[in-house]
């Protein structure tokens, strides 16, 4: 996170540029793109498929979620429909970015849409905030993480048969070690630090309930709705 | 599972994690949005990550675990630390996986 907040200390070409920035986004994606290729190969998808699904779906939990459905021969379609809840929660992300890109044409909007995870949204609502908004340096970015994304998945496939088990080195804590990383540079202030609580506690409660699919979305609209809520008392009160 | 069926698959899971990253940005861009719903929007980021992160550190199969065995709630706190105190975001990454790596080895 400090990598891109220092604009000082960053290099002068747009692709060195984007690569420092990119860069610790990149080591987020090494370990799960890692075990996304490990697991995919032990599940019986064939390995172009395994790095078609990085390629085209590109969405590290959804790609994990789909790994084990495959594995317990679900249908395709309850693997679409799942896929579909699981990243229901880039709408509100596409929406938050919004704001910034109005200038853009929609060809480049459409190309952009399709390079949007958790991550490089996280990266560039940082960056647009601050006013940065150079499409070739956005766009360096994302081909970077795609591509790191992309090969990691094959380093996973060249190594599944050396790994037996990914638990003893830690490769499953590499998705929450990210979420966290990546929440931490979101709280910007002390009502953003109510709404993550709020949201954890709920998504937690809603998931205990059987919402097992809906508890993501769910809790972020509460959360963000009891945000703006706080948000307005505040102004309220102080005037 | 047939490997053509698991690319006509990967195509419709393509086509539904597509719609919901692009639509919003193409139908939002060219307006400008009132003062509140930018407010409200920015608020998402936290909230989203906290709904995806906070039920994998706190709960086993469906119920609350703050137990010892309970690795990836003990291996978040040095990872929070880290990452809050150093701004890093690999040594987070590294962190996290270090200790849960350890705590298996020694512990379970």
């Amino acid at each position: 996170m400090n990598a891109y907040n220092n604009q000082s200390t960053r290099p002068k070409s747009i692709l060195a540029s984007a690569l420092h920035q990119v860069l610790p986004l990149m080591l987020g994606y090494i370990p799960v793109g890692f075990a996304y290729g490990v697991l995919a190969q032990k599940s019986g998808i064939s390995n172009i498929n395994t790095l078609l699904m990085s390629l085209l779906v590109y969405a590290g939990s959804a790609q994990l979620i789909a790994v084990g459905l495959f594995a317990a021969l679900a249908n395709p379609l309850t693997i679409v429909a799942t896929t579909f809840i699981v990243n229901l929660r880039h709408v509100l992300m596409s929406a938050a970015l919004a704001p910034y890109l109005g200038t853009w044409s929609k060809g480049k909007l459409a190309l952009f849409s399709g390079q949007m995870t958790d991550e490089t949204f996280a990266l560039h609502a940082t960056r647009f905030a601050k006013g940065e908004l150079q499409a070739k340096e956005i766009f360096s970015i994302n081909i970077i993480a795609h591509s790191t994304w992309v090969g990691s998945t094959a380093l996973g496939l060249a190594a599944s048969t050396l790994i037996t088990d990914i638990r003893p080195i830690g490769l499953d804590f590499a998705l929450p070690a990210m979420f966290i990383a990546l929440l931490l540079g979101q709280i910007k202030s002390p009502l953003h630090l109510g709404v993550a609580i709020f949201a954890g506690i709920v998504s937690t409660g809603l998931f205990m309930l059987g919402w097992t699919q809906a508890h993501v979305l769910t809790a972020t609209i509460l959360a963000a709705t009891l945000g703006l809520g706080g948000y307005l008392w505040t102004k309220k009160s102080s005037l | 599972m047939d490997q053509k069926i698991i690319f006509i698959t990967i195509l419709g899971m393509m086509v539904v994690t597509y719609l919901p990253r692009a639509l919003p940005l193409l139908a939002l861009a060219q307006r400008t949005l009132p003062e509140l719903v930018i407010r409200w929007l920015s608020f998402i980021p936290a909230a989203v990550l906290s709904a995806m992160l906070v039920p994998i550190l706190v709960l086993k199969e469906k119920s609350l675990d703050f137990s010892g065995d309970n690795i990836f709630l003990w291996a978040a706190i040095p990872t929070i630390l880290v990452s809050w105190k150093m701004k890093s975001f690999v040594g987070a990454v590294i962190m996290g996986m270090g200790c849960v790596a350890l705590g298996r080895y020694f512990f379970l």
